[in-house]
């Protein structure tokens, strides 16, 4: 497979077509919006976060395949996950992205389906773009109310 | 727009513009990407250097680097001569009327800083208003927000039509007795369109109002004559025509310049210091405190006189050969939508589809060794005025060619099948 097949494969060209819990969330009580200055993407994580687990998860925003199809599948993995289980997988989300780690090490089996996003790590430019939900959904559990960014 | 010197040129056969042979002089055409040959589509960003340019800069730091205006040895007078003849070169290029006028900066940027800072502070007022328009670069956006921040400023905006196009009448509603500065691109560098500068200049200076051009995409595609256009200060970068990086300029009529305080201070721009008051140094020096980008000036004077080398129709003619390709082999993609339809342009065109991202557009490109820019330009007004997040932007330069447009829409296509 090509690295550009790599990168855009059927699954993530689906979420990107269809996203998964793309919406805006009326009982979220967490929200966090992200923005990446060098391309545009911007994203808003709602967040229902109930007894430190997150109940529900959704987002909105416009962006590339890859930051689109990212953010779905981050909330499709999300969804049930407590604030330090989140916490960690964002923790290998980012060694995939930025090509630290061999993936298919047993240490990495938490990241699932996630781990067809590895692809990335072969472009540079594009790994703030599968990165930038993640920083998001970030910020939205630390309650930082600030526009998370990728710079 | 008038043709650069006219002479019998090394590079053109039979009047016809040999557009291999110009490549030739770009080392970097030869490059390939990720297994193809580099198609350089993204020359609105920053174009390449000819051998030339590549040489001078070698040459100074060889056997000329010195520091200017200071020592009294052999490579300073060297060195000082060179960076001094540049500015002549410059001056002659935008047919400025005096050396004094020219203003060696760090690029387009640097240079409306200077004027938004030193004569912005100096001679606008709590109230008074500043005109740009609807498709400027942040960098002509930025500073005059600052500027309205320290001094309660009011910074209107012309609005452009659906085209692209700058509208006079738009303009010329806007103006008002409190109107104190216009500052406008002359060539947008999202869209391509070109203002009518010169129509502008004269409405402006109707009510007194200095105007302030961006020069920075115009210079490398048409012949800017400061004087024909009658502007007030006039800014461009080096490195989007065919100099290095770190160098620009700006140019400002004498008075208004003379009349203008100091923008830094430092070594260079002064004739006497005392701890009670320092004297400021004439015209250019003035506004070029500390050592300057002395290799820049020198590499830039090269590329200038690369392109008096060249004979500006067959130059121009290529470009709108180019782009009118381009147009058209793109328009009959399905899908794709082109932003910026102005009737007058020059050298760029930006493109969207509804159901790709223009990131995604520019990673395939890639793939294909073809470089285009992909995002929002510095322009973010733009996009939002067209409703887009983004845009995947084909800028053209004098030594890209019809079957560098061909291997774009190859490319495009690729994009197609990626995404269905």
């Amino acid at each position: 497979m090509s690295e550009l097949d790599e990168l855009y494969q059927e699954v993530i060209l689906d979420h990107n077509k269809s996203p998964r819990n793309f919406r805006e969330m009326g009982n979220a009580n967490r929200k966090s919006e992200g923005y990446n200055p060098l391309c545009g993407d911007h994203v808003t994580v709602y967040i229902h976060f109930i007894g430190g687990i997150i109940h529900d998860i959704s987002f909105k925003g416009s962006g590339c395949a890859i930051s689109k199809a990212s953010a779905s599948m981050m909330t499709t993995e999300l969804k049930g996950k407590s604030e330090a289980e989140a916490e960690e997988l964002f923790d290998d989300v980012h060694k995939m992205l930025t090509g630290d780690v061999d993936v298919e090490d047993s240490g990495f089996d938490r990241l699932g389906k996630l781990k067809i996003l590895s692809g990335v790590c072969k472009f540079p430019a594009r790994v703030k773009c599968a990165s930038l939900a993640w920083h998001t959904v970030n910020a939205a559990l630390k309650g930082v109310d600030e526009v998370a960014s990728t710079e | 727009m008038k043709a650069f010197q006219k002479k019998q040129l090394p590079h053109s056969g039979d009047g016809i513009f040999d557009v291999e042979k110009i490549r030739q002089d770009f080392p970097i055409l030869r490059e390939r990407v990720h297994g193809k040959p580099l198609v350089y589509l993204d020359n609105g960003a920053t174009s390449q250097k000819p051998q030339a340019v590549i040489d001078a800069i070698s040459r100074y730091y060889q056997s000329e680097n010195s520091n200017i205006h200071r020592g009294v040895h052999y490579l300073s007078e060297q060195a000082t001569a060179s960076y001094e003849n540049a500015r002549e070169k410059i001056r002659q290029f935008i047919n400025a009327k005096s050396e004094q006028e020219i203003i060696f900066v760090r690029g387009t940027t640097e240079a409306i800083n200077l004027v938004a800072q030193s004569y912005g502070r100096t001679f606008l007022k709590e109230g008074d208003e500043i005109v740009i328009s609807a498709m400027e670069h942040h960098s002509n956006i930025v500073p005059w927000q600052i500027l309205c921040g320290q001094i309660g400023a009011r910074l209107r905006i012309i609005p452009i039509n659906h085209d692209g196009e700058f509208v006079l009448d738009e303009y010329r509603r806007l103006l008002n007795e409190k109107t104190k500065l216009v500052s406008i691109t002359h060539v947008s560098n999202a869209l391509g369109s070109i203002v009518p500068v010169r129509e502008a200049v004269r409405i402006a200076h109707e009510r007194g109002v200095p105007v302030l051009l961006d020069g920075a995409q115009a210079v490398p595609h048409l012949k800017v004559d400061v004087q024909e256009i009658g502007c007030d200060f006039y800014a461009f970068s080096g490195h989007k025509v065919f100099g290095p990086t770190g160098v620009g300029v700006l140019y400002g009529k004498a008075e208004l310049l003379d009349a203008m305080p100091p923008y830094q201070g430092g070594g260079d721009m002064i004739s006497l210091v005392t701890f009670e008051k320092t004297h400021y140094n004439v015209l250019p020096y003035k506004f070029e405190a500390g050592t300057p980008n002395i290799a820049g000036g020198i590499g830039l004077g090269a590329a200038i006189d690369y392109l008096n080398g060249l004979d500006w129709d067959q130059v121009s003619d290529h470009e709108k050969d180019l782009l009118s390709y381009a147009t058209d082999e793109l328009s009959a993609i399905e899908r794709l939508k082109i932003i910026g339809k102005a009737k007058e342009k020059a050298g760029v065109l930006s493109f969207v589809f509804e159901h790709i991202h223009a990131h995604d557009v520019g990673t395939i490109l890639d793939q294909e060794g073809v470089a285009v820019r992909a995002g929002h330009h510095c322009a973010m007004p733009v996009m939002q005025r067209f409703g887009v997040p983004a845009t995947a932007r084909a800028s053209f330069a004098l030594y890209n060619t019809r079957e560098e447009i061909d291997a774009l829409v190859k490319g495009i296509h690729r994009v197609l099948r990626v995404f269905g």
